[in-house]
């Protein structure tokens, strides 16, 4: 247990020592040069207005209107790409079918659908959701194609064997044998629409924290663009540990750690 | 097709059965190669026939046939006097390598009560069925542990106790102790040759290992490569049940051994 805790402050202290001599660095230079710029911020007074959006609730408002159309694009474009690509994976009768089309549509870079999206929808949550659903769609539908056709075909011949039924075979084989490739698409996949949603807010939907971060800057207030930037890092920075944590919860007692 | 092939009478044949397994001028070929050419032969129900030749020779691609996994181009594979068209519960399988067919996310247990699921067996009965085969194959007390934790000749008792409970008519074995270590093959050897004898199977047993066909076999099949065909058979006549030392040490044992080495060199 003690082992374990040295460990653990040996594991994170290098970690924390180059941002916050950054910081301290940044802070101390730009003090003693007294240096003015639109650009900079004092990394006290972008803390300062880290606290303040805390305090007001702001930065909670903001994340909310950024996290709502990502729940919503991720579920449905995500949900969608994983269903078609269990299919495709099976089948290599659809497969065939279906690359071409696969590979003309997914070149599209999603924000290019904005103007698109914006006659549908206007703008508003359904309009970015719309994006990040799209944006969502290709790469689950292709990396979860891939995970479901590289299940080695010995578990499939050992299905049949048995004598599962097809639909046994999918569920009890085939998905299962599937999912850890399928939860890092997930993974890769949310990255993408935290991506695309905070390029949709600075490009063409004002609301959430790319909208927050275009209006602090074009009103010349380095320090709250900063403050923004710096939660959307903490966002990010959390969601990737969180999704790590699940992933070996999840996946790791049968990925073969547990040998020995 | 006139070639000259042998057959022999099986040794516990009863007029009037239908084999268990029967080729009949088999032909197989995978792509360009000719992997078996002509191959016919009986095996009786409830022998313990082993196949041996060098590789190439086609022994795995034997086993998919009768299975059903492959079908053949040319002749015709029965079991119990029906043309195989395709799995059935009636044949399990144990595949050599154990570490593909178990599943890496479920335990000893839940790996075999996967055989059970398959016939729609209420949890409470798979429970105790699988408690009973864990039981017989020695593995009492590991059921909760994935197959990452066992020992290679622990999952591969995992996947013998998964096809037992199929409780099959015919049990396929390709090379099954090939990748472990030589007392943990014995102990194997030993175990298998009680299950099958308990559960009354016809087993078909793909080895490379000549002492180990001679030690488990009723006959023994001596297949030559390129393409596959049937090159010899051997009747073994040593008393059951088998020691892994006095049967060994017996000059029957010794002079089949010295049959088939001399046929495996002549066919390389």
């Amino acid at each position: 247990m003690s082992r374990k805790h040295t460990d653990f402050l040996s594991f994170v202290l290098p970690g924390w020592l180059l941002p916050v001599s950054a910081l301290v660095v940044a802070e101390t230079a730009m003090r003693a040069t007294g240096i003015q710029s639109d650009g900079l911020a004092l990394p006290s007074r972008i803390a300062a207005a880290l606290l303040d959006l805390v305090a007001d609730g702001e930065i909670f408002l903001r994340s909310v209107e950024t996290v709502a159309p990502i729940a919503i694009g991720v579920l449905t474009g995500g949900t969608l790409g994983l269903l078609i690509g269990v299919w495709l994976g099976l089948s290599t009768t659809a497969a065939q079918l279906a690359w071409l089309s696969i590979e003309l549509f997914r070149p599209i870079p999603p924000v290019a659908i904005i103007p698109l999206t914006m006659l549908v929808y206007g703008i508003g949550i359904r309009m970015e959701a719309a994006i990040i659903g799209f944006a969502c769609f290709w790469p689950m539908l292709l990396l979860t194609r891939d995970a479901v056709a590289s299940v080695d075909v010995r578990l499939f011949e050992v299905a049949r064997m048995l004598g599962l039924s097809r639909r046994r075979q999918i569920v009890r084989i085939a998905l299962p044998a599937a999912a850890p490739r399928v939860f890092t698409a997930l993974r890769l996949t949310l990255g993408i629409a935290l991506i695309v949603a905070v390029t949709t807010e600075i490009a063409a939907n004002p609301f959430g924290l790319g909208y927050a971060i275009i209006s602090a800057g074009l009103s010349l207030r380095p320090d709250v663009m900063y403050a923004f930037l710096t939660w959307l890092a903490i966002l990010g920075w959390l969601l990737n540990v969180g999704l790590t944590h699940l992933h070996r919860r999840l996946f790791g007692a049968t990925a073969g750690e547990a040998s020995s | 097709m006139n070639r000259a092939s042998i057959r022999v009478a099986p040794v516990a044949a009863q007029a009037c059965t239908n084999p268990a397994i029967a080729f009949d001028g088999v032909r197989l070929d995978l792509g360009q190669r000719r992997v078996i050419d002509g191959l016919s032969f009986d095996i009786a129900p409830g022998e313990f026939a082993c196949v041996v030749g060098p590789s190439g020779c086609g022994k795995t691609t034997l086993l998919r046939l009768v299975s059903g996994l492959l079908a053949p181009n040319a002749g015709e594979v029965r079991r119990f006097g029906a043309t195989v068209k395709g799995a059935s519960r009636d044949v399990a399988i144990v595949f050599q390598d154990y570490g593909r067919a178990l599943l890496p996310w479920r335990t000893a247990a839940g790996n075999i009560a996967l055989a059970l699921e398959a016939i729609g067996l209420s949890r409470r009965e798979r429970t105790v069925r699988v408690g009973a085969l864990l039981e017989k194959v020695g593995l009492a007390g590991h059921g909760d542990k994935y197959p990452a934790q066992l020992s290679g000749g622990m999952q591969q008792r995992v996947q013998i106790a998964r096809c037992l409970a199929q409780e099959p008519r015919i049990l396929l074995m390709d090379e099954p102790f090939g990748a472990l270590d030589a007392l943990t093959r014995q102990a194997l050897q030993d175990e298998i040759a009680r299950l099958v004898k308990d559960s009354g199977a016809t087993t078909l047993f793909v080895t490379h290992d000549l002492d180990e066909a001679i030690y488990l076999g009723d006959r023994v099949f001596a297949l030559e490569a390129n393409p596959g065909r049937l090159a010899d058979v051997i009747d073994v006549d040593l008393p059951r049940p088998r020691d892994q030392l006095v049967t060994r040490e017996q000059p029957e044992f010794l002079r089949l051994r010295h049959v088939l080495f001399d046929h495996v060199q002549k066919a390389h």
